[in-house]
């Protein structure tokens, strides 16, 4: 790939979109919210599988009609005759309703059903489950914050952590607009990504870094250019050849893993777009030379 | 970077070997050494339960046996107090001001102290004595409440190891998480429910005599049978902690389900001496505040053996002597999370996991190779070698096998090849510049190395916070993410870089160099 594109060219306007795309995100997440899942919400979800396929999603979720369930949510999961139902109620409040539950449903409907999962998660467990999540991705972005500024200098740390903060905050964006269901693997998803968009973020700063060393007279803009369209051929390909990986797990790899996927598509191609477009600009905010590498007697 | 000792080479392949050999353990069953990849709950089927002690209940019970020795510690050393009252977490009492100091240090004595245990392991009491004014106040101490706490976590993971041995299951794991609660692991059950109710009750046995009227002495129980009321007393003739064996039996007469139980020296006194005074009363047994049956005693049991009969089950006879074996749970425990998954939608996971992971492979590899021929083949046998490395290693440490941990795998898959694209891409740059082939190739790899090293440090950084805070699944998706980055740097900076150094070396023409 030896055709030159003039990305820093577009900085500007790629930068008032993500800025755009990054408020739209946050006013999202504040109004709207996460759609939490059991995990971190507490209560009860069931994976079931009816034996008679005619059986109508309306028709379980008239079954379902317990004041004592609180909130009930059914959806068709997978395949026909495969429904995924959560509600409030903590069910080992009670060591039996399940058991109960189980009589009750396959009596109204008429049919043998099947509790393939069950899980329920009690308020105090899926508070700390969640505190332990932001936890996790907070202790991740230091942790990357802290190790690019050791092997770079701050302006790199910080272009990174930027490009990081909007790839999460984007992500989680998408997650509420579309009413997502955020639970412990999105968590893992999310921080799978910030390892990802970091790693391609290295890349690209390594290359800024070796290029600014080289050209001394070049702007940090266009050194950023040259960088970007060097490093471009393996950023397209490593995307190329990990998107193919997940959107193999996304169509077949069974639907407990549709959301970690989809939040991990997401966040590839988010966080590509970052290291071009968020972290290589900040560098030349903050007006990043030869001078500011020489200064220290880093490498 | 080029250039290989031969016993590097030997080492390279030796490491390998062992992949292949610890990843083949998997197929099939062997004698030889017993390793595997153990698979995760999610998979196999199983169920995943947290519990966690209620400790409440247990420091009013604690309190509630202080009161006596305090009474007579206040009596023994002649300190007057008025006002005794007893509440759920305190003790408080009045006492005059000049004989405070007196009681304090008779409190706080280190030696033949009935009253205040002193905790060597802490250093301190177990009971805490403030004065306000003229009242004084005493409660556990933060040390005593902890002390509480871990001996009877430590017992209630005894009792509920008990219980789960009892009832048969394969391979369960009990484990301690954090001061107040306790994991299980039940792999390959698909009806969790009855352990639940097993696990769940205290299983505090007593055995009361019922009362006619209505007094200070007394509570009112329901019969469990009937829905009856009874007026029970409040005094204990014999406990569960009396109980050596309780078997389920059936009724010579009746064919009923019965318990049959048998009481030690002590519990087989009392019982002789309550059953001769009351002839013609009701006794109550009574099993976490309700009462199983309440029957008239007909005549003196001096025995110290003794049926329950209460219109059971035969399941019910049997989880009843299994909890009365077991004994009683010295606090109350609350589930407070349940994961299960039935053995079919393990397998189900297992399948499609497995599948999407070959296709995913096949994807990587068929693009590797269109992308850089020769050299995409090298990529790729580096490739296959990584997935034989990481499996070999899970073998090796036993991990354990998630479907987040099937994803894991997956995605090292689709990023591993991530180092070598690296390497050629910065190969492909050389070439422009440098002459000859095996400079081009050598100043590659060595440019490449800082780049690869700081991008795989930072998935490992996430690999490694994930491990710490992930819950189950998550974890084992962390563990082989981890395990990934390690196979997939030595593959890419052992395996593929030999391969390569072969090709190169052996091509002086340059006759492959299309990458």
């Amino acid at each position: 790939m030896n055709n030159k594109i003039n990305f820093s060219k577009y900085f500007k306007a790629a930068n008032i979109v993500s800025l755009l795309v990054l408020l739209i995100s946050i006013l999202f997440l504040f109004f709207k919210g996460l759609n939490y899942g059991v995990d971190f919400k507490g209560g009860t979800l069931l994976e079931i599988r009816i034996e008679n396929k005619n059986i109508q999603i309306q028709d379980l979720r008239s079954s379902l009609d317990i004041p004592e369930l609180g909130d009930v949510n059914v959806k068709q999961f997978g395949k026909e005759g495969d429904f995924l139902i959560k509600f409030e109620k903590n069910a080992n409040e009670n060591e039996k309703f399940i058991t109960d539950l189980k009589n009750t449903v396959s009596k109204k409907i008429n049919s043998a059903v099947n509790f393939r999962r069950v899980e329920t998660v009690g308020p105090k467990v899926s508070s700390e489950l969640l505190k332990q999540g932001v936890t996790a991705i907070i202790l991740a972005l230091g942790a990357m914050l802290f190790y690019i500024w050791i092997r770079f200098e701050w302006q790199f740390s910080l272009g990174a952590i930027i490009a990081l903060i909007h790839d999460v905050i984007i992500t989680l964006g998408i997650f509420s607009i579309l009413s997502f269901e955020v639970n412990l693997s999105i968590v893992a998803a999310v921080l799978t990504i910030v390892g990802y968009s970091m790693n391609d973020t290295v890349v690209i700063f390594d290359r800024i870094r070796e290029n600014l060393l080289k050209y001394s007279k070049i702007k940090t803009n266009e050194i950023a250019d040259i960088s970007v369209n060097e490093t471009l051929s393996r950023t397209v390909i490593t995307s190329l050849t990990t998107l193919l990986a997940l959107f193999s797990i996304f169509i077949l790899g069974g639907e407990i893993l549709k959301g970690f996927s989809f939040a991990m598509i997401l966040g590839v191609l988010i966080g590509t777009y970052s290291s071009i477009f968020v972290a290589s600009p900040v560098l030349s905010y903050f007006k990043v030379t030869q001078k500011t590498l020489l200064k220290d007697d880093d490498i | 970077m080029l250039s290989f000792t031969k016993f590097k080479v030997f080492s390279i392949y030796l490491i390998l070997f062992f992949s292949v050999f610890f990843a083949s353990l998997n197929l099939k069953n062997n004698n030889l050494i017993d390793k595997k990849v153990n698979l995760g709950l999610d998979l196999q089927g199983g169920s995943y339960i947290l519990l966690e002690i209620d400790t409440k209940p247990l420091v009013s019970q604690k309190l509630q046996t202080k009161v006596i020795p305090i009474k007579k510690l206040l009596n023994k050393n002649k300190i007057n107090f008025k006002n005794f009252t007893i509440s759920s977490n305190n003790i408080s009492l009045t006492i005059k001001a000049e004989k405070q100091k007196k009681f304090k240090n008779f409190f706080f004595q280190q030696q033949e102290n009935t009253v205040n245990n002193f905790i060597p392991e802490y250093n301190k009491f177990e009971l805490d004595l403030e004065f306000i004014k003229d009242k004084a106040f005493i409660k556990f101490s933060n040390f005593g409440l902890l002390s509480l706490n871990n001996a009877a976590l430590k017992q209630s993971i005894e009792i509920i190891r008990r219980r789960i041995d009892d009832v048969g299951t394969k391979e369960p794991t009990i484990l301690q998480r954090g001061d107040k609660r306790i994991l299980v692991e039940l792999p390959g059950i698909d009806n969790p429910e009855r352990i639940k109710e097993l696990l769940g009750k205290t299983a505090q046995l007593t055995f009361r005599l019922v009362s006619k009227d209505d007094g200070f002495g007394s509570e009112k129980l329901i019969l469990s049978e009937n829905n009856e009321e009874l007026i029970v007393n409040k005094r204990v003739v014999i406990s569960g902690d009396n109980l050596i064996d309780a078997q389920p039996q059936f009724d010579s007469q009746s064919n009923q389900p019965i318990v049959l139980f048998t009481l030690d020296r002590i519990g087989a006194r009392k019982f002789g001496k309550i059953t001769t005074e009351n002839v013609g009363r009701r006794l109550a047994i009574v099993l976490d505040n309700s009462v199983i049956s309440a029957p008239q005693i007909r005549e003196a049991i001096t025995g110290g053996t003794g049926t329950i009969s209460g219109g059971f089950s035969f399941q019910e006879s049997t989880d009843l002597a299994l909890l009365l074996r077991s004994g009683a749970l010295p606090a109350p425990i609350n589930i407070v999370e349940e994961r299960t998954v039935g053995p079919d939608l393990g397998k189900d996971s297992i399948d499609a996991g497995v599948f999407s992971l070959i296709v995913g492979f096949i994807l990587v590899i068929i693009f590797m190779f269109i992308k850089y021929k020769i050299f995409g083949l090298v990529s790729n046998i580096s490739l296959i070698s990584n997935l034989f490395m990481m499996i070999g290693i899970l073998t090796m440490l036993e991990a354990t096998l998630t479907l987040p941990g099937i994803a894991g795998i997956i995605l090292t898959v689709g990023m591993a090849v991530d180092s070598n694209v690296l390497i050629y891409e910065r190969i492909k740059e050389e070439l422009k510049t440098e002459k000859s082939i095996i400079h081009a190739f050598d100043t590659g790899y060595n440019k490449a190395k800082i780049t690869v090293i700081d991008a795989n440090v930072t998935t490992l950084i996430a690999a490694v916070i994930l491990f710490i805070f992930g819950s189950g699944p998550v974890k084992g998706f962390a563990v082989t993410l981890g395990i990934g980055i390690v196979t997939t740097l030595f593959s890419a900076y052992f395996i593929a870089r030999h391969l390569t150094s072969v090709i190169v070396l052996n091509d002086k023409h340059g006759k492959y160099f299309k990458l």
